[in-house]
């Protein structure tokens, strides 16, 4: 089977749909080129190591950076004439924590509730439901400064789709996280999944490419290569990811790489 | 209107609950007029004074008795040889000293004119001038009585009457160069250091992927600056006028008008400093190196321009604070309306446009 066949969805219309996306800073190239199309209530993983460009693709894909070539739709709206109506329907979580720390649960809540537009009333009932899932009774009045990482981390996610954004962008929200945390953390992305959420999640721990549906492994700017865990695995003969991302590291730019290798 | 409402409301939650942030808004206001209304002051008293006198007639002790009668002066000791004077000088327990030559009274009732020595501790040149000043005024009123006396003919006499402040009260420097120092610091630093946080804390990134409009970040992060330092300049004035006495002659309305001008001002340029700033910590020390310290040194608020070399007369030209003390100096002191001070006006609109010209460009250039 071929890996590039898998850069488009069948059946209904894909929620994120990238044709010919490139942002070059100066003579850098961070992202090359890339099509790709995601499909409704998808894990999409983008994979690779620092500065591969996972960054860059998803800040163009929320707006907040302008490609500097190719087009793209997301969720319903072209990336380049509507950006403004992307960022109602995103939610976004990035790897710095972006809730307050000096306002406490319900207050974020609120506050979010309102830069997103929802009513008064319509963010204390999402925000009543939401602490009624976490079971954070006890904590709403409490400073997120004074909670536990793990709390923090799946608040700033339920905050970030408090107003059901349909389509959510983690960026390496499990980074400096303990793995039980990172665990639970994920079994959140797979419930909300579950929801009929679209959901982008780069990551460079590679064990959690395993819980997407498909992931894009990122080398240098490009995707090196992009479908199921299980088909890549298949498809490369190697037993896991880990495996995986070496081979297609090596493949791109060998020489480098073999020269670090014992 | 209702992002920017939740927005405006969460800044106000951010300052009202850091108690740090409250102590500058509200304690340094007032703990600075105080201590600029009573320490840094232009005015001298209790002045230590030697008189030596070897003379000693009735006109030595007249023009004595009025010197020491003021509240300026103060004798250490009187007497009629001047031989310690420079140990006294030296260790500090003299700052003025006046001899009277003998014969003082005879040549001055046989010919009119005597000769007084003054010397004074000029290490401190400005309270020296001031020193020799009060002295000059005392001798040439002690000078009239004595013509009077003796029946004589007075020689030209200066009357001088000083306008607007007739007691000279440093007080009325200090309360408006507070003001424009105050709304400075809480405005342009304040703001640029609130939005550096967001910057560093990593929330700025979640505002921007936000519907909310740059925009409506920036007027969010900058509307409690504004009611903030608006309520400040009451605080100062009210505190001048009560403590100080220092009245506010002008229209109050055009006065506090003023004020919200020259806020809005600092705050455009407390958004630009934070289009520089990475963090919170270049926020505060370009606040305070670029922005703080010339209004104190280059605005007229400590220093007379009139004296400054002519580079820095002109670097001066540029300070937004040296047009708002001459602005609010007018309307308090003077009771001056908008006829007099259209100009000045002028000059703070323009740079206030500017300013913010300069912070939207640089802001949504950011976040490309």
């Amino acid at each position: 089977m071929s890996v590039d066949r898998q850069n488009s969805v069948a059946g209904s219309d894909p929620v994120v749909q990238v044709r010919n996306l490139t942002k070059r800073f100066g003579h850098f190239t961070a992202v090359n080129n890339l099509s790709f199309e995601i499909a409704k209530g998808e894990i999409f993983g983008l994979l690779g190591a620092n500065g591969a460009g996972k960054t860059t693709l998803i800040k163009m894909l929320c707006g907040l950076s302008r490609p500097t070539a190719g087009m793209a739709n997301v969720a319903g709206y072209n990336l380049i004439t509507q950006p403004e109506m992307i960022k109602r329907r995103i939610g976004y979580m990035s790897q710095k924590f972006s809730l307050y720390e000096d306002l406490t649960v319900q207050e974020n809540i609120r506050f979010f509730g309102g830069i997103y537009g929802l009513s008064k009333r319509e963010a204390i009932d999402a925000g009543n439901i939401m602490i009624g899932r976490l079971g954070l009774e006890k904590m709403k009045n409490r400073l997120i400064g004074s909670l536990p990482l793990g709390w923090k981390q799946k608040i700033a996610f339920s905050v970030a789709i408090l107003h059901h954004p349909g389509l959510i962008f983690l960026d390496e929200p499990t980074s400096g996280v303990d793995p039980v945390t990172r665990r639970q953390f994920w079994e959140m992305i797979l419930e909300t999944a579950g929801r009929g959420y679209t959901i982008i999640v780069t990551t460079h721990y590679m064990d959690e490419a395993e819980y997407c549906n498909r992931v894009a492994v990122m080398v240098e700017g490009n995707i090196a290569a992009l479908d199921s865990p299980e088909n890549l695995q298949r498809h490369y003969h190697v037993a896991n990811m880990e495996d995986l991302f070496w081979k297609l590291t090596r493949e791109i730019n060998g020489s480098v790489t073999k020269s670090i290798q014992p | 209107m209702r992002r920017f409402l939740a927005f405006a409301k969460k800044e106000f939650r951010h300052i009202m609950r850091d108690p740090r942030t409250l102590l500058i808004l509200f304690g340094i206001p007032v703990i600075q007029i105080i201590i600029f209304g009573y320490v840094v002051t232009n005015e001298i008293k209790h002045v230590p004074i030697v008189i030596i006198d070897r003379s000693h007639d009735e006109t030595t002790r007249l023009i004595t008795d009025r010197i020491l009668a003021s509240p300026y002066f103060e004798t250490v000791t009187n007497t009629n040889t001047g031989k310690n004077i420079h140990q006294w000088f030296k260790k500090g327990n003299v700052r003025l000293t006046v001899v009277f030559d003998r014969q003082f009274g005879k040549k001055l009732i046989k010919s009119g004119v005597a000769q007084v020595q003054v010397i004074a501790d000029g290490s401190d040149p400005n309270a020296a001038r001031l020193m020799v000043g009060y002295l000059s005024g005392i001798l040439a009123q002690a000078q009239q009585e004595i013509n009077k006396q003796y029946g004589m003919v007075n020689p030209v006499g200066i009357e001088s009457r000083m306008e607007f402040n007739p007691e000279l009260k440093g007080a009325f420097m200090f309360v408006p160069g507070t003001i424009a120092l105050i709304m400075m610091l809480i405005s342009a630093m304040m703001t640029s250091i609130s939005i550096a946080r967001e910057k560093e804390m990593g929330t700025m990134e979640a505002m921007l992927v936000s519907p909310l409009h740059p925009l409506q970040i920036v007027l969010g992060k900058v509307v409690p600056y504004v009611a903030i330092a608006f309520l400040d300049a009451v605080i100062i004035l009210a505190l001048g006028q009560v403590i100080f006495g220092v009245p506010v002659k002008g229209n109050l309305v055009l006065l506090l008008g003023e004020v919200i001008l020259y806020i809005i001002l600092s705050l455009s340029l407390g958004i630009m400093i934070s289009t520089m700033s990475p963090t919170q910590m270049v926020a505060m020390f370009i606040s305070l190196f670029v922005l703080m310290m010339p209004t104190i040194l280059l605005s007229g608020f400590i220093f007379p321009i009139e004296n400054m070399p002519e580079a820095l007369q002109w670097l001066s030209l540029v300070m937004p604070p040296r047009w708002f003390i001459i602005i609010i100096k007018a309307i308090m002191l003077k009771g001056a309306g908008l006829m007099f001070v259209w100009k000045e006006t002028l000059v703070l609109i323009a740079m206030t446009f500017a300013f913010l010209l300069i912070s939207i460009k640089r802001f949504t250039i950011r976040l490309e």
